[in-house]
């Protein structure tokens, strides 16, 4: 299960505009903890292309439809980027890409 | 704001969504609007930005009711004739916005055009809150000598004829008379033109490509070569990494970049270092100048990138009738003085490229309505984070009631979900002044949103297209679609698209 799939079971508005086939940025996720984000396999060059029209890219964004869920990530944290507006949350601020 | 949950395949928390997107305004009112009255919502346009305005205010308020009025029987805008036919990824998103135009509280209005069916103070005395979503349907021009000639043609128009627009059918562009085609700009709009000219035509058959189109361009010998030209240089280029990386693969194609105009500049470089999107586009083009290019035999095609070059003049073919060549200067970058943008400058040496058709890339450009304020020369509505301004001075006063979404307020650029951040932006803005209470006036008549608007529209004997009548022009493309193993067959006609709005 990816982390699209799993946000849209649970109700949390995490955007999917084309249903995880790889041809927008709308479910852009940012990995709160960087050991995490080195846990994931890098993103293919049709992802990092998506990435690239990302608002508020960061160095640990990725998309939430290539996330697929393993046991290795237990406890992990994404956040849903800002689209509007920039905010400092629990301190956590994402450093620009 | 954070959620804990619990998916299978794990044995505990898995994760923890924490939405770092704050709007005081969306959760504030959702609860608020049950003790007012219904707020009647107008979206002009059922493109992205229209459907993402009209999800997003059914969510943010409760007792709202949207109408989403389109001049095309059949919804979705650019997604439907802009998205091109290769891509059919890019249109998922239409069942997001179906499901939109399902909800009780949602009506769509198709065949309905604002200026002759209706007026935009018709519209505002209809309704509480009327947003105008219709995008931009015209074209910036170069102006210069022979633009006016035959198979001189705007990239819109193009993508309109291949995808099947009712307002462009009959354009039957001409892709016989020489063996080249010239696309002026290098975004992802001048590719995808570039894209459907070079693309096998046993490729096209199966997607929802208009069928004259795909006769057209069978028997076309204009395909051979494609040159995609820009008047600065591959760092500048508009184009993304997802596209290029796709035309550079394009089967039996030759491409050819001049190593000359890979060279950079310290601009260039600090260019770069600012976007990874330029970084990406520039090496993507790099590593195809160093590709060997085959023996160029008659089965393979050849894409041109031109680069440092702009147009001062179409020239007539021999027999006068069309487009034959195109005069081209040489350009150099300079900083622009102000910005640190760099800008193409002429060099004053000048050359001829013939070409058999050329399609301008370069932008399109909003269409002004009466009683609308527009700036000009950006060709926007004027707005403050969409609230729409009586101008573009200083001293311009808010319209009240009236905003403004998509391309009509940013300016022709940007993908689908662009228009995501664009309407949350403006549905803010409504539902703070919502929460002013800049929209009910106790004294004022009140607004009779649907209601009105179908008094409106019998009087003028205006026959809509409702969100099921575009299901039937769905269902029968789909049908005719199968036949030819392609998604769909597209109606093409006015009268046409119509009749199947109604049958059944």
């Amino acid at each position: 299960m990816s982390m699209l799939e799993a946000a849209h079971e649970n109700d949390i508005e995490l955007e999917g505009a084309c249903e995880g086939s790889l041809a927008c940025s709308t479910c852009h996720v940012i990995v709160m903890d960087v050991k995490d984000y080195n846990k994931l396999e890098d993103p293919t060059d049709e992802e990092n292309d998506m990435l690239d029209l990302a608002f508020g890219l960061t160095e640990t964004s990725r998309l939430g439809c290539q996330v697929i869920a393993k046991p290795e990530l237990d406890g992990v944290r994404l956040a849903l980027p800002a689209a509007t507006r920039n905010f400092a949350v629990d301190g956590f601020v994402p450093k620009p890409h | 704001m954070g959620r804990r949950l619990l998916l299978p395949h794990t044995r505990r928390l898995m994760l923890f969504l924490r939405p770092m997107r704050y709007s005081a305004s969306a959760t504030a009112t959702a609860t608020a609007g049950s003790l007012r009255d219904p707020l009647h919502v107008c979206v002009v346009g059922s493109g992205p930005a229209g459907f993402y305005t009209a999800e997003k205010m059914l969510k943010g308020r409760e007792g709202v009711r949207v109408d989403i009025i389109d001049r095309l029987p059949t919804p979705f805008g650019l997604v439907r004739s802009g998205v091109a036919p290769d891509h059919p990824e890019t249109k998922i998103v239409v069942n997001q916005f179906s499901r939109v135009a399902a909800n009780p509280r949602c009506s769509f209005f198709g065949n309905v055009t604002l200026g002759s069916d209706l007026s935009l103070s018709e519209l505002r005395k209809t309704y509480d809150v009327v947003v105008l979503a219709y995008g931009a349907e015209s074209d910036r021009s170069f102006g210069i000598p022979g633009e006016d000639l035959r198979g001189i043609h705007s990239a819109r128009e193009f993508v309109w004829w291949y995808n099947g627009h009712p307002d462009m059918c009959n354009l039957a562009p001409d892709l016989t008379n020489t063996d080249s085609a010239v696309v002026l700009g290098q975004g992802n709009v001048a590719l995808d033109v570039a894209r459907i000219l070079l693309r096998c035509t046993t490729e096209l058959a199966s997607t929802d490509i208009a069928d004259y189109a795909l006769d057209a361009l069978r028997s076309s010998t204009i395909r051979r070569k494609v040159y995609l030209v820009g008047r600065r240089g591959p760092v500048q280029a508009a184009c993304t990494a997802k596209e290029l990386r796709e035309i550079l693969g394009l089967k039996n194609v030759n491409v050819y970049i001049k190593e000359a105009d890979l060279a950079t500049s310290p601009a260039d470089k600090e260019e770069m270092r600012n976007s990874r999107i330029k970084r990406r586009v520039y090496e993507l083009l790099s590593k195809a100048a160093t590709v060997h290019q085959e023996n160029n035999d008659n089965d393979r095609k050849e894409l041109h990138f031109v680069f440092f070059r702009k147009p001062t003049k179409f020239l007539p073919s021999e027999d006068g009738s069309t487009v034959g060549a195109m005069e081209l200067e040489k350009t150099l970058l300079k900083d622009d003085g102000a910005t640190g943008k760099q800008v193409a400058v002429g060099t004053g040496e000048f050359e001829e490229l013939k070409c058999g058709i050329v399609l301008k890339s370069i932008g399109y450009k909003s269409l002004p309505i009466e009683g609308l304020s527009f700036d000009k020369y950006r060709g926007v509505v004027p707005n403050l984070r969409g609230r729409v301004l009586s101008s573009e001075s200083e001293t311009a006063t808010v319209e009240p009631g009236l905003y403004v979404v998509g391309w009509l307020k940013r300016g022709p650029t940007g993908i689908v979900a662009t228009n995501l951040h664009c309407a949350e932006e403006t549905v803010d803005s409504i539902l703070e002044d919502d929460r002013k209470g800049l929209f009910t006036d106790p004294s004022g008549p009140k607004r009779q949103g649907r209601r009105g608007l179908l008094e409106i529209l019998e009087q003028k004997n205006a026959r809509y297209v409702p969100f099921d009548g575009w299901e039937k022009i769905d269902t029968k493309e789909k049908a005719d679609g199968e036949l030819k193993n392609k998604p769909r067959e597209k109606i093409t006609r006015w009268n046409e698209l119509l009749e199947a709005a109604r049958e059944g």
